[in-house]
């Protein structure tokens, strides 16, 4: 699993193995069931002069949940005994393609449709061709309702099989 | 302060400004539908829009603040200069009339804007390229947005073909500031940094066109533009717009939740 990890993110490859544990229970409050390691916004973590340096990138420029994710990362550090600084970096810009599996998993189950390719995204939000699947029941059968969601990076669908609404997460890339 | 400000006036800041200016104040208008979009859909898909907007602001005032030094910060940028500080254009400020003026104004600008940031992202300057590159992904959400609302409005029904061609006629004596250079802009085009949004204008009309005619609208053919934003000469609105911006920290200086 670890390894799938490392080949999604390559940001991994800047991350201390040592921290890795403590940044993983670290997650994002509006899907408090993905942590930032599977979202991949952590783009390297490392001690330096017993202080730690984490380096974070936004999911979209205006979500307001990253100033709490930088909260909650010194937090989490200091539980520890750790001192921890996080530093906001905007390239390379984040994309979806960065979510990793377990990621991907943890939104469906959580009632969030993961993201599409780019091509398929265009199609769906075009309300061209039904490829958003329902996290509820499963069914391809479902319509956009809007293009943003409750949150700017989700689009709202609703399912025509079991009447759900549901959130989507849109392709950033 | 003010006066600190002014000293720290350089070509760099001033081009930063022109850009997020505009991003900051089409923010604040879109903020203004929040819980009262025409629908709730709609409603917060523009405030959703906004909010991309001033993240954007954000990366670009915290740059600018860091250029200037001292005390500025984002904040101070945002919340403290005076009207003829602010470097945006004038179709940004232009107030919500109706829904069509709203999609029409932001059709306008997020097309401009999308092809502003394809340029952008080439900047020499490290920062300015990758907060580009960052807010290239958002726009194209965007630009898709309301070009879908200008086919709805424009391919609907009759009043809504009448009230979007209005606001589009209306709207259009703004487009042409978007074209113009000031002395901040030329002087960054010369190091590689800045965009020439002089080369923008023929494919930003020829992509307004395209959609237009697919909406079946007219394109306007008025000749006559008007200026200003550019300059910080700003129309009657944004006095309004600055007095609701500001009114915390005037009111209540330095004061943080
Ligand atoms: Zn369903």
């Amino acid at each position: 699993m670890l390894f799938a990890v490392k080949k999604m993110t390559e940001q991994i490859q800047h991350i201390d193995p040592k921290l890795f544990e403590i940044l993983e229970t670290v997650s994002d409050p509006e899907i408090p069931v993905l942590s930032i390691m599977e979202m991949g916004v952590v783009r390297s973590a490392k001690i330096q002069n017993g202080i730690v340096n984490v380096q974070i990138t936004p999911t979209y420029s205006g979500c307001p949940a990253m100033d709490v994710i930088g909260d909650d990362i010194i937090k989490a550090f200091q539980e520890k005994g750790l001192e921890a600084k996080v530093e906001l970096i905007l390239s390379p810009a984040w994309t979806t393609d960065w979510i990793t599996p377990k990621g991907r998993l943890a939104l469906e189950k959580y009632g969030i449709a993961s993201p599409l390719n780019e091509t398929a995204d265009k199609e769906a939000l075009l309300g061209n061709k039904k490829l958003v699947k329902c996290p509820q029941c499963g069914s391809f059968n479902t319509k956009l309702v809007s293009q943003f969601g409750s949150t700017a990076c989700k689009a709202f669908f609703q399912c025509e099989d079991c009447l759900e609404p549901f959130d989507y997460f849109k392709c950033l890339k | 302060m003010r006066e600190k400000y002014r000293n720290m006036n350089n070509n760099l800041v001033q081009y930063i400004f022109s850009i997020a200016d505009n991003s900051l104040i089409l923010g604040q208008r879109l903020g203004e539908l929040c819980g009262h979009g025409p629908s709730l859909e709609t409603d917060i898909a523009m405030t959703n829009i906004s909010l991309d907007l001033f993240g954007q602001v954000r990366s670009y005032y915290q740059y600018a603040a860091k250029l200037i030094g001292n005390d500025e910060t984002e904040d101070t940028i945002a919340f403290l200069r005076k009207e003829r500080d602010y470097k945006n254009v004038l179709l940004v400020e232009q107030p919500n009339r109706d829904f069509a003026y709203s999609i029409a104004r932001q059709f306008l600008f997020d097309l401009y804007h999308l092809l502003l940031l394809e340029e952008l992202q080439n900047s020499s300057d490290a920062t300015l390229s990758a907060i580009a590159k960052k807010s290239i992904k958002e726009v194209s959400y965007h630009t898709r947005f309301s070009s879908d609302w200008i086919r709805r409005l424009g391919d609907g029904t009759d009043e809504s073909h009448n009230r979007i061609q209005t606001a589009l006629n209306d709207l259009w004596v703004f487009t042409d500031e978007l074209f113009h250079q000031t002395d901040a802009e030329k002087a960054m085009v010369s190091e590689g940094i800045g965009v020439d949004v002089t080369q923008l204008k023929e494919a930003f009309y020829k992509r307004v066109n395209t959609i237009l005619e697919e909406s079946t609208l007219q394109t306007p053919t008025i000749e006559y533009f008007q200026k200003g934003g550019k300059q910080g000469i700003h129309s009657e609105h944004m006095g309004y717009i600055l007095t609701e911006l500001q009114y915390m920290q005037r009111t209540y200086p330095n004061m943080t939740w």
